[in-house]
């Protein structure tokens, strides 16, 4: 990347986005080296293969395939599951679709409300941990402690918590019945989501924000910004790499929710099926056929958004630094790139 | 070694007039007992008594964890890579047609095992279209557990056999000034396999099945409504509290152990910790057991606990037969019952005057098993039991009427007999 032939074009920090793109030219890599780097990328591609590239065609051939039935006389269930075709996909659009729209809807529902709420509270928990006062460690500790705790283990407290006779009912002064069908379910999932994963969020803007220049900070206060302004226009767009980065993980991970919600409310609950646990439910029952086809779906969707992340918003998952001319303005991030 | 192959292919040949093809159980050597998570520590001391006396013929335990979904997971990931790691199957009484259907557990041979000294209603667990897939090793039946203190104090002689006296005699205590604030009935209404259990229990107990021995099913009857209605009506007029909704074992074991509830359905687990005088239960030395109640009398308990079966896939199943002889026989159930409380399968059990001076509830829990009904034996149990939380639910809790739950459940389940 850094050796060009080029005299290196003077790529200040303060150069305007777009206009100084220069043109770069490899060295042209020799054959000897050409092999030996596919020779030194080859284990990871192997790994790739067998870990990622080959399940995922085996899930999309099984998705093809329907379910055997029981051969009444014999009472025997038959030795082969039969080939269908995209029939797995179409019947979602049938009369047996309306659960995997529920699933889809509550997948949805309960990744953008989850989603929002942890990135308001992050943000708020990374401004509170960014700080210097006394016993900021124990703070920035204890924010953490949610995130450490395994989700199927904070599940099991948060059950207790949302239990009929629990501390939730008994703070509030109400008597809700949390896991039974209902808003209410949905709303005991997404209290414990968002406690257990805002301190990530938290913790990766926290990040960022510590890579802000504090003489821009100086800067504004000279011009008379207030706390508010310079919140919207210096911390916000500075630490919105980071903070992009943090969403678009929170919003591929709740996407595939599964844990919490299985173990706060339960399995064959209605109000809080997500997608994960209707293709699981469909593969315990021993339908792979359909439960193949739903993570399918799920993956598309989920890859979908992570596209639409990366190009709408421009979330540089890679931090790669040719991404693209909207880049030029994360000043900052430039610089240190430049430094490095 | 010679010896015991002998007398196997003695016990072979009326065995193998049951069905051509069926599988013949050779080999010997080391097998393994698959179950879930040992809680009582009591499965490895019989499986080293097993070991000494067969020392090639070793018995290794694999446990699996407590979850039973996650068990019957890995049990059937087993079957699918043909694995001839497991042996011997601990499977929940339930699973049975599953497992039989996908030809992944062997047809027994009903003359190896000493079934008629067991009580009938836990020996048709294991049966699938009258074949024996398993062998009950344990069982578990459902009874009524009831503040014999305040019934006495209310003037109540014996315990309610039929949900009307239940009902009336929970009015009786009510009135007492030391019952105030008590709930009447709990069972375990929380949408999960504990709710089937107790649906089926209600349908089963006013007279109605839910599937017939094929599979079909019949819950569009007037029966199976009058028992639907019991639970609905209860939670109606507060018999059964709101909270029932959320309640599994546990929960219900708590209300009823802190002194909150008169009548409980229960299994018997419950009453060694109910009885403890440790301060942990209010209720100790307060409280007895009785049948299940029902519409026109004793009601119908469903039927828990697990049976061995023979992995289709493993091998040494000559080995695999004498041990599931010795692992569910009447000496190992009596040993395994000196250490913790449970439900054996064999009758004499229920009698021995040395048990049941420590286990009360055995002649109860007897009376409750020979009237019970095992939940519905369909291969595809995992979307019957689905369908019956879902349309039970539905009507507890007052979205859908009960005609209107139990045609919908009509429909859903006759979708899988369909196949």
């Amino acid at each position: 990347m850094v050796t060009t032939h080029n005299p290196p074009a003077p790529r200040m920090a303060t150069a305007p986005p777009g206009l100084s793109r220069p043109r770069r030219r490899r060295p042209r890599a020799t054959a000897g080296s050409g092999r030996l780097a596919a020779l030194l990328i080859s284990p990871t591609l192997l790994v790739l293969t067998v870990v990622v590239l080959y399940p995922t065609i085996v899930a999309l051939k099984d998705s093809l395939f329907g379910t055997a039935g029981i051969d009444p006389k014999t009472g025997f269930v038959r030795d082969t599951d039969p080939f269908v075709g995209a029939e797995n996909y179409t019947a979602i659009f049938g009369d047996a679709g309306a659960r995997f729209w529920n699933a889809f809807w509550n997948t949805t529902f309960l990744t953008f409300t989850t989603v929002a709420l942890e990135t308001v509270i992050g943000v708020a928990m990374a401004l509170i941990m960014h700080r210097a006062f006394q016993g900021r460690a124990l703070v920035r500790a204890s924010i953490l402690v949610p995130w450490a705790i395994p989700t199927a283990v904070s599940g099991l407290l948060w059950r207790w918590i949302f239990n009929s006779d629990g501390i939730a009912n008994a703070l509030t002064g109400r008597h809700v019945l949390w896991t039974t069908e209902g808003f209410h379910a949905k709303a005991a999932v997404i209290i414990a989501d968002v406690w257990k994963t805002a301190p990530f969020i938290g913790l990766l803007v926290l990040a960022g924000l510590q890579v802000i220049n504090k003489e821009v900070y100086e800067a504004a206060r000279m011009d008379g910004a207030g706390p508010l302004r310079q919140f919207w226009n210096i911390t916000l767009p500075l630490v919105k790499p980071a903070l992009l980065v943090a969403v678009l993980f929170r919003t591929l991970d709740a996407l595939r929710m599964f844990d919490l919600p299985y173990i706060l409310i339960g399995a064959q609950k209605t109000s809080v099926e997500t997608l994960s646990m209707l293709a699981q439910d469909q593969a315990a029952n021993v339908r792979f056929g359909p439960a193949a086809a739903y993570a399918v779906i799920l993956f598309l969707y989920v890859f979908l958004i992570a596209l639409a992340f990366v190009r709408l918003l421009g979330a540089n998952v890679v931090g790669d630094d040719e991404a693209g001319p909207k880049r030029g303005r994360w000043l900052p991030r430039r610089r240190t790139e430049v430094a490095a | 070694m010679l010896a015991g192959l002998a007398a196997l292919a003695a016990c072979g040949a009326p065995g193998g007039t049951v069905a051509a093809g069926k599988p013949s159980f050779e080999g010997r050597g080391p097998i393994t007992y698959v179950a879930g998570k040992d809680a009582t520590g009591s499965v490895q001391p019989v499986l080293d008594r097993w070991n000494k006396l067969h020392p090639t013929e070793k018995v290794t335990f694999i446990q699996l964890p407590t979850d039973p979904d996650a068990q019957r997971q890995q049990m059937i990931q087993n079957a699918q890579t043909k694995s001839d790691a497991y042996t011997v199957l601990s499977l929940d009484a339930v699973w049975t047609s599953e497992f039989a259907a996908h030809r992944w557990i062997d047809r027994l041979p009903q003359d190896r095992f000493p079934l008629a000294r067991m009580l009938g209603p836990i020996v048709e667990t294991g049966k699938y279209r009258g074949g024996l897939y398993a062998v009950p090793a344990s069982s578990d039946g459902g009874m009524l557990y009831y503040r014999s203190d305040l019934l006495k104090r209310a003037g109540i002689e014996r315990p309610p056999a039929t949900w009307a006296e239940m009902t009336a005699d929970c009015a009786k205590v009510r009135k007492l000034p030391e019952a105030k604030g008590m709930s009447c009935y709990v069972g375990q209404f929380q949408k999960y396999e504990g709710l089937t259990v107790n649906f089926a229990e209600a349908v089963n107990s006013a007279g109605g099945v839910i599937t017939d021995p094929v599979g079909a099913p019949h819950v569009d009857t007037p029966q199976a409504k009058r028992g639907l209605d019991f639970l609905v009506h209860s939670f109606r007029s507060g018999i059964i509290p709101k909270d029932a909704l959320t309640y599994q074992e546990e929960d219900g074991r708590r209300v009823f152990q802190a002194g909150k509830v008169i009548f409980e359905r229960q299994w018997p687990y419950m009453y060694a910790l109910a009885a403890k005088k440790d301060g942990s239960s209010k209720v100790a030395g307060r409280f007895a057991v009785a049948p299940l109640p029902g519409l026109k009398g004793p009601g119908a308990s469903s039927l828990g606990g697990h049976n061995l079966a023979l992995s289709a896939s493993a091998g040494n199943k000559a080995t695999a037969i004498d041990f599931m002889k010795f692992f569910s026989s009447e000496q190992l159930q009596r040993f395994t019952l000196a250490h913790a409380p449970a439900a054996p399968t064999y009758k004499a059990l229920y009698r021995d005057p040395t048990l049941v001076k420590k286990y009360p509830y055995l002649p109860t829990l007897k009376k409750s098993i020979l009237h019970a009904v095992p939940r519905p034996r369909v291969y595809q149990y995992g979307d019957v039991t689905a369908a019956i939380q879902r349309e039970a639910y539905a009507a507890m809790t007052g979205s859908k009427n009960s005609e209107q739950a139990l045609k919908d459940l009509q429909k859903a389940l006759q979708l899988p007999a369909a196949e």
